[in-house]
């Protein structure tokens, strides 16, 4: 389950965590990212839980720093706690942060079935994120970092990240 | 004080991980190609990402003030527990292919059963870790198939590796004290319950690969219960250089 963080934490805490991003990905909010799991406020206290993406994630431990950077100058004291139950699953990533992947580059990740047979039977199911063409092809399940896969494009010819779908 | 067995059942699943994770971080920049090159390291991101979790939590069962980075750094090969096929070194792309896959299906099918231990906290961990075992499997059964039914060489070098390494399998199906004493607990696997279930998959993806499955007797080997061979030793001397050099330093 998803919880609707911006109609049920107060408007400036959600405003402050918009603004922290994935670093490696920096048009992606964490919010839209998914892995803000729940958010405590007890007066000024607040308390975030963060959900991995991938167990060795760089990027996670920058995201907490991140976090508490925000958080300076507020009127808030942060305590920010990674958990790994409920684990994140691909599908936490918001239809924003789909469409924004999408203009950064990125293709952002089909349901199970179809990552399935394009990760492992090689079907042209992933659209090139620079033409637009589904005439592609996966170079290597691992890509740039832990979440994505490499794709080239037989058409245009243009290498481009996938985001893997993660159930 | 002597140590729990949940606490050395924690340390000899993160032991595993942390081994075959530090072997295959030896390969980062010496890839065969760029993209395979990505791929072993991602991998091992992912195992210590794993490991991370469980020497985090074994430092916590511990409660002696020791931290996930005493645990990984100020222990001696004596009492690692990792399989003795982890430490084996990367020979060639052959075997660093052949350990992993050996590796990664009963890697998965442990995790698989570990989602159902009664220790919450394993349990949490295993959940997310089988989702990126399950690609680290397909990775390597890919390969074993793509070299195994590929050029005459590079088939004679799968199927050297493969012969080589398979022995060593016997000891993953036969479980430790440490094992037997964490199932009964209920926080452990059955490793006799996994036992057929890796049997069938390595010999299907073999005989996909047009291998050969191997006849020779299993390999004594009790790494599982500290005893291992000399390549933990250079492991743990360039893992833990800078600990032991300077004890407790910060980064
Ligand atoms: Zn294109």
């Amino acid at each position: 389950m998803i919880i609707d963080l911006k109609h049920t934490i107060p408007a400036e805490i959600f405003d402050l965590l918009a603004k922290v991003t994935d670093p490696e990905i920096p048009v992606l909010s964490i919010i839209d990212l998914g892995v803000v799991h729940q958010v405590e406020v007890t007066q000024n206290e607040v308390y975030i839980e963060l959900m991995p993406t991938y167990t060795g994630c760089p990027a996670m431990d920058v995201m907490q720093e991140d976090i508490v950077k925000a958080f300076e100058g507020s009127n808030y004291s942060v305590q920010v706690q990674l958990i790994l139950s409920p684990a994140w699953t691909s599908d936490r990533i918001s239809q924003k942060g789909k469409a924004a992947l999408k203009a950064y580059g990125v293709a952002p990740p089909v349901e199970t079935t179809a990552d399935k047979a394009a990760l492992l039977e090689g079907a042209n199911i992933i659209a090139c994120t620079n033409c637009g063409s589904q005439h592609t092809q996966l170079v290597s399940q691992f890509g740039s970092t832990a979440c994505k896969a490499l794709f080239k494009c037989l058409d245009c010819l243009e290498p481009f990240d996938y985001f893997k779908c993660l159930k | 004080m002597h140590d729990s067995n949940l606490y050395r059942y924690i340390l000899s699943l993160g032991d595993n991980s942390m081994i075959l994770g530090h072997r295959l971080s030896e390969l980062c920049g010496h890839g065969p190609t760029l993209e395979t090159d990505i791929a072993l390291t991602n991998i091992s991101l992912d195992l210590f990402g794993e490991v991370r979790n469980y020497f985090q939590y074994a430092a916590k069962v511990k409660a002696d003030g020791s931290t996930e980075d005493d645990i990984a750094h100020q222990r001696g090969s004596r009492a690692f527990y990792n399989l003795i096929l982890l430490e084996q070194p990367n020979t060639n792309f052959a075997y660093v292919i052949a350990r992993q896959f050996l590796f990664d299906v009963f890697h998965k099918l442990n995790l698989q059963a570990l989602t159902k231990s009664t220790d919450k906290q394993l349990s949490a961990i295993a959940v997310k870790s089988l989702k990126e075992a399950t690609y680290h499997v397909r990775f390597s059964s890919d390969w074993v198939k793509r070299l195994g039914d590929g050029t005459e060489e590079s088939r004679a070098k799968m199927q050297g590796a493969i012969d080589d390494l398979y022995p060593f399998t016997g000891e993953l199906l036969r479980p430790s004290k440490i094992e037997e004493e964490a199932y009964k607990e209920g926080y452990g696997t059955d490793i006799f319950a996994i036992k057929d279930s890796y049997v069938q998959e390595v010999q299907r993806i073999l005989a996909e690969a047009k291998l050969t499955i191997p006849t020779s007797p299993y390999r004594f080997a009790k790494g599982k219960e500290g005893f291992h061979t000399e390549y933990l030793d250079y492991i743990l001397q360039d893992f833990q250089y800078m600990q032991k050099t300077y004890p407790n330093m910060q980064w």
